[in-house]
């Protein structure tokens, strides 16, 4: 589709909000920089661990400078050799500059921190390998937020059935499995818009859930304990990666194998090759004799389980109960990870850190009693975090990423 | 290979192939038989029914009645899959590859070589792919990726598809209508070397020179029957023309010679990046006189769509200048262009067109809408809209049965009728025509050639830009060839002929430029 | 491959087909409506329930009195509104699902408006509704113009917006040092403080609890103002060229990014008006979840109407009645409210799959030219 463009890039763009933000971490920290007594932020590293001490006005305004620098040379034309890198640093930077800022005379954990990321991006990699799943052959999967609920709703109530807490995550992941089945019949079969089939799942699972809870759920009391921590015995004594990736509860042990998995998968298997065919082109998988139909439906099945187990992750994992649109919009962002992940399993993980991240941040800066201009961010301001950074990202991106060439247009003969 | 090769086997045979979409029959009572070692042609126009035959028999779609016989044993081939297992392979207009993987990955897609049944084994399968290639003489690189591929090495991986599948009757549809003239040479010659090994081809075309070319058989395909079969030996360019439209046709426009006045559009170093953001158009100069058409020849995809795009408003070019009735117009919006009195006739009619699902009411004034008399203000008037589309109706012969039905009702002659009287109904100064006449009946065809040289001698400046060397050929006075990106030669029309045109179209010779 | 030309019609003597023609739009959705409630019965039956009494109760609790009619007028009024809005979108290629957060733009404008001023009635309603109108307006606009300018999808956008409109809505109200718009009166300190009453719509009492408000006659204006606009002026025919084929309506010298951002303005002012509706007509005041779930109800208004606007009253009217008849159901047949929600659910899923009604009842296709497009795929172009 031919496109006019005119106006400032979306470089210059980037560009100017690090200028913008170097220039105001400047002039607000240069000014203290000669105090006698420099405050300082102690990042600590595991519990024990080891301690550094960060002079917080300092290192605000050196990184305060190297923003304004990649800024600035972002707008020089004909410079992307060095301003590239220079814009992806100040990215990177944002996260430690963040830190400082926030634990300003204080000591937080940067493990903890880490951690927290690693735990709040579960469901989110979940979703985004969900959506990998569908939309790589070809279904633009917009219901995986509502897959969720459904796995979580169902799994709670199968946990609260048998009392068996394993059959309830199976049943989170079969309810997600059996949900994909109609956003396939409505999207694939009936040629729906697959937007529209989509957003009717999500309200179908909205009103299904409610039902459930209200009918089921609630008289049964709630409040349960939830999965079990695992550690791995040998391995968790890695020091900082041990306690990173080697303890933890099997859901989030579950997403880093199907992370790695769904990549071997993907590109490695005839399987594999066969779905990335029927998303890019299905008329020529069909010439070669494939079936796009049967293609497509296992995938969005797939991308169904998959969003069952990260449904799973709320009720299950993390919350021990089920309450009414609990999955507060994981899903969507999940489809902001994969779009940023370029539709790429790791990338997708990736993105999903992202977003682990903004969640993260938010109760650690409540935590932490941020205060700006001499009163507390009120809490509201940062539950919205998380969302404003899927709208960035989604706007910093998505022009460039491109998505697989069929998805969203059902397969005519 | 003998005259007509009688007493070779018959290795596919089609009997009373009927076809029925709603509201039409693709294919009547068709039937045709294929022997060994030959290049059967299956001629006809747009919408003869070719296509749906070729895609029956390869198990696409489903014959409504007849029967098929491959090595004398009926099937009924109801997908792709069966029509390989029995060994016939098709090569598809539109290439049906996967531009984002490899060569090898598209090769053995659907027929995989893996370890253990899952694992796919790139390098094995690369390894059966060259020895293909080295058989056939079909040259191609099975680890590059197909985007990064010309056209005339995709045509080959398409090939190789159908022979890693172990093919023996190959299809090949319309495989001329994207390549060079030297291209078209060098799978003339492919083709013989696969007829020498055993392999049989189903050849279809609308181009008479090449059927005479290269075919043992020709068969004739009109309205979806068959309406004659005949031999290169014992047909004429005319008589397969005649056979094909049912008419003798003209195969040349009648036009005077043109009277060039003052210059309407120039072009000084115009570069236009494509939507992969490369250059696609790398400092072209043109310029096209009042009363006369420049015709642009080349292959498709050597920026001539960018190029169009960029003239109407469509694309802000990357530097250059464009200037359109002495004003500059580089980068300005469709609108203003549209309102120095430039028409259009986009290369895609359904995609930029037409809206297919709108009446012919409102697709009349698809730009028009705004102006007097068909607002006032903000507020439509249906009547004068309706008024005039009728009257484009009739005057520019759009059959049809009211203006009040879509144009998707319409066939792509009678859309493309549309645009035309619509785009030529207005105060002109000049006329851009991109692939004018591409997919239409000959009947069209004459009409809006005709129709462009009259705009010519009103005193219009034309730009024609056609893949059809031959259109170019019969509507420009002066031609510009394009090749990746660049105007490689400006001459008179008359003044190259057809091989030399077509050497330049293919990159040859732009070292003397 | 041939080119398909003309779909089925139905044979028969022409005057049938006329009519035929002209009503066949209504079928799909009346029997996807009539599919739903007999599966809902279904459901009802297979549980235990008595769907007889049921029904009779839906009926009754929605359309069976004056005062049952009253309350259903009063619950379409919103989703009437709303539901054009999302029409509106639909007809331009957007989706917006972000009705709600828009509500709440709207709303929390009219709040201020209401409370800060004081002015006659005249000046204070047409200002209420003014404020809502550019507050939801704005709000949608955001999508709209990260949607033009980079590409990022509305769908992903407006659900985020409803997120953050909500947080930031709770925000001005909740927050105590120092008050914003919470009613410092209030013990629960979840709600506003309430209007003036110069900024109240005026209405007639009908039972001692309903109030048939203004905004059921504004919310028929503007169906016929929407229907006006799309067809008979040249800002809606670009908005319907934007939507069915952006490439022609590029060709056509439209500019694309702009109808866009129009487009959604305009489905976002719609919200916002709504939003002003239930303010100013029924609460009086704001809390932070008056308007959940409202996005989707107006998004399967708009899809049950087929984004046409006259049928947007009656999906509307059937939405509302469903919901208000649902509570004397509840006391009828003993049965949750939810069961309402999952015929509503199935309706919407029938009408957005109309292939499986035309399939059940044997329907055949509409021909190319009377194809409602709703949406596209993904993406950056």
């Amino acid at each position: 589709m031919p496109e006019r463009r005119r106006g400032v890039t979306r470089r210059q763009i980037i560009a100017g909000f690090f200028t913008l933000l170097g220039l105001l971490l400047i002039a607000t920290n240069a000014g203290g920089l000669g105090a006698a007594d420099p405050t300082t932020t102690r990042l600590g590293f595991g519990v024990p661990g080891p301690v550094i001490e960060v002079p917080t006005t300092l290192s605000l305004t050196v990184i305060g400078v190297i923003f304004v620098a990649a800024g600035v040379l972002g707008f020089v034309p004909a410079s992307e050799q060095a301003s590239t890198p220079a814009l992806w640093l100040s990215g990177v930077l944002l996260f430690p500059t963040v830190l400082i800022w926030a634990a300003a005379g204080k000591q937080t954990n940067v493990i903890t921190m880490v951690s927290e990321t690693l735990r709040l991006g579960t469901p989110i990699a979940l979703g985004a390998m969900a959506g990998i799943w569908a939309e790589r052959s070809g279904v633009v999967n917009i219901a995986i937020e509502g897959m969720m609920l459904t796995g979580a709703a169902f799994g709670f109530a199968a946990f609260v059935f048998t009392g068996n807490i394993w059959l309830g995550v199976l049943a989170a992941i079969a309810l997600g499995g059996l949900i994909s089945l109609i956003h396939g019949a409505l999207s694939i079969t009936f040629k729906t818009d697959q937007v529209i089939s989509g957003t009717v799942i999500n309200i179908l699972a909205i009103g299904v859930t409610g039902y459930l809870r209200r009918q089921f759920i609630v008289d049964s009391g709630g409040g349960r304990v939830t999965l079990p921590d695992i550690t791995i015995p040998g391995l968790s004594q890695i020091p900082i990666l041990g306690p990173l990736f080697f303890v933890g509860k099997p859901i989030f042990f579950g997403m880093l194998i199907i992370v790695v998995v769904t990549h071997l998968v993907l590109f490695f298997t005839r399987w594999g090759l066969r779905t990335r065919a029927v998303g890019e082109n299905p008329k020529a998988a069909d010439t070669v004799g494939i079936n796009v139909t049967r293609v497509r439906y296992i995938d969005v099945a797939i991308s169904g389980l998959i969003a069952g187990l990260a449904g799973a992750w709320f009720s299950l994992e993390t919350v021990g109960n089920f309450d009414d649109g609990m999955t507060a919009g994981k899903g969507f962002i999940a489809l902001a990870a994969m779009i940023f992940g370029k539709w790429m399993p790791f990338g997708a993980f990736g993105g999903a850190m992202l977003f682990g991240f903004a969640e993260a941040l938010q109760t650690r800066l409540q935590i932490l009693n941020v205060q700006i201009a001499g009163t507390p961010v009120p809490n509201q301001f940062l539950q919205v975090l998380p969302y404003v950074a899927t709208m960035v990202v989604l706007a910093g991106l998505i022009g460039r990423a491109v998505g697989p060439a069929a998805a969203g247009k059902p397969y005519e003969k | 290979m003998t005259q007509n090769g009688q007493d070779r086997p018959v290795v596919l045979e089609a009997r009373g192939i009927t076809k029925r979409f709603p509201g039409v029959i693709a294919n009547d009572k068709v039937s045709l038989t294929l022997r060994k070692g030959e290049v059967l042609a299956l001629l006809g126009e747009n919408g003869a029914g070719k296509s749906t035959l070729m895609n029956i028999l390869y198990g696409l779609y489903h014959q409504d009645e007849g029967e098929i016989l491959v090595n004398g044993e009926p099937i009924r081939a109801s997908s792709p899959h069966d029509s390989i297992q029995r060994g016939i392979g098709m090569v598809h207009q539109h290439f049906q590859l996967v531009p984002v993987m490899t060569v090898a990955e598209n090769v053995i897609l659907g027929n995989e070589v893996t370890r253990g049944g899952a694992i796919l084994d790139l390098r094995r399968a690369a390894e059966q792919i060259r020895t293909i290639s080295r058989q056939y003489g079909l040259e191609v690189d099975p680890e590059a990726l197909v985007a990064d591929l010309d056209v005339g090495a995709q045509q080959r991986v398409e090939i190789i598809k159908a022979l890693y599948r172990n093919a023996d009757i190959l299809i090949l549809d319309e495989p001329t209508a994207v390549l060079t003239p030297q291209e078209a040479d060098d799978l003339v010659r492919v083709m013989r070397t696969l007829t020498s090994q055993g392999k049989s081809l189903i050849f279809i075309t609308h181009k008479l020179r090449e059927v005479l070319e290269v075919a043992d058989r020709i068969v004739v395909l009109r309205s979806g029957r068959v309406v004659g079969e005949t031999t290169p030996a014992q047909a004429s360019e005319a008589s397969l023309a005649a056979m094909m439209v049912g008419r003798s046709v003209l195969l040349q426009v009648e036009k005077d010679a043109a009277h060039p006045g003052a210059p309407v559009l120039e072009v000084r170093g115009l570069c236009v990046r494509d939507d992969r953001r490369l250059m696609a158009v790398n400092g072209v100069d043109l310029e096209v006189r009042a009363g006369e058409i420049l015709g642009i020849a080349g292959v498709q995809g050597n920026g001539q769509t960018e190029l169009v795009q960029a003239l109407t408003g469509l694309r802000v070019p990357e530097a250059g200048v464009v200037r359109i009735a002495g004003q500059d117009t580089t980068g300005a919006t469709p609108r203003r262009i549209s309102e120095l009195g430039v028409a259009h006739i986009p290369e895609d009619r359904q995609r930029d067109g037409v809206v297919t699902s709108y009446q012919i009411t409102d697709n009349a004034v698809l730009e028009l809408y705004y102006l007097e008399p068909f607002a006032r203000g903000i507020v439509r008037d249906d009547a004068a809209i309706t008024r005039h589309a009728e009257q484009l109706v009739k005057q520019f012969d759009v059959r049809t049965p009211s203006v009040h039905v879509p144009a998707s009702s319409l066939s792509g002659g009678n859309q493309q009728k549309l645009i035309v009287a619509r785009e030529f109904t207005r105060d002109l100064k000049l006329l851009i025509a991109a692939q004018p006449t591409r997919g239409i009946d000959v009947g069209s065809i004459e009409f809006i050639h005709n129709q462009i040289i009259r705009k010519r001698d009103e005193g219009v400046a034309v730009l024609v830009v056609s893949a059809e060397l031959d259109e170019i050929l019969a509507l420009s006075d002066r031609i510009a060839v394009m090749y990746h990106g660049r105007i490689v030669a400006t001459v008179q029309n008359g003044e190259l002929t057809r091989e030399q045109l077509g050497l330049l179209m293919a990159g040859a010779g732009t070292a003397q430029q | 491959m041939a080119q398909a030309v003309e779909g089925r019609t139905p044979s028969g003597p022409a005057g049938f087909r006329a009519i035929y023609e002209r009503y066949s739009p209504l079928l799909v959705p009346v029997l996807a409506v009539f599919t739903a409630l007999v599966l809902g019965a279904l459901m009802i039956g297979l549980t235990g329930g008595d769907w007889l009494a049921a029904y009779i109760g839906l009926w009754q609790g929605s359309f069976g009195s004056p005062r049952a009619i009253a309350d259903t007028v009063v619950r379409s009024t919103p989703f009437i509104i709303c539901g054009l809005g999302v029409a509106l979108g639909f007809k331009a290629g957007l989706f917006n699902i972000g009705a709600e957060g828009q509500l709440y733009a709207g709303a929390v404008c009219v709040v201020v408006v209401g409370t800060v001023l004081q002015l006659p009635p005249v000046l204070h309603i047409p200002l209420g509704i003014i404020a809502g109108a550019l507050g939801g307006a704005a709000w949608a606009a955001i999508a709209g113009i990260l949607k033009a300018r980079t590409g990022a999808h509305e769908v992903i956008n407006t659900i985020m917006l409803n997120y953050i409109a909500i947080r930031l809505t709770d925000w001005l109200i909740k927050s105590k040092t120092p008050y914003i718009l919470g009613d410092p009166a209030d013990a629960s300190g979840a709600r506003t403080r309430f209007i003036a009453d110069s900024a109240r719509m005026p209405g007639i009492p009908v039972g001692d609890t309903t109030m048939l408000h203004l905004g059921i006659l504004i919310a028929v204006a503007l169906v016929f103002l929407a229907d006006w606009f799309l067809k008979r002026t040249t800002v809606g025919f670009e908005l319907r060229t934007a939507g069915v084929n952006a490439n022609a309506a590029r060709y056509a010298g439209i500019s694309v990014p702009r109808t866009i951002v129009l487009a959604m303005a305009l489905s976002g002012m719609m919200a916002g008006i709504a939003g002003a509706g239930e303010v100013m007509g029924v609460r009086y005041a704001l809390n932070a979840d008056f308007f959940s779930g409202l996005g989707f109800d107006a998004i399967a208004v708009a899809l049950l109407a087929r984004t046409n606007p006259i049928g947007i009253l009656f999906a509307g009217l059937l939405w509302g009645g469903l919901l208000t008849g649902a509570r004397l159901m509840q006391v009828r047949a003993g049965l949750s409210i939810d069961v309402i929600k999952i015929v509503q659910a199935l309706i919407i899923m029938f009408v957005a799959a109309d292939q499986i009604v035309r399939f059940i009842y044997r329907i055949p296709q509409r021909r190319a030219g009377e194809e409602t497009m709703i949406s596209k795929g993904w993406g950056g172009g």
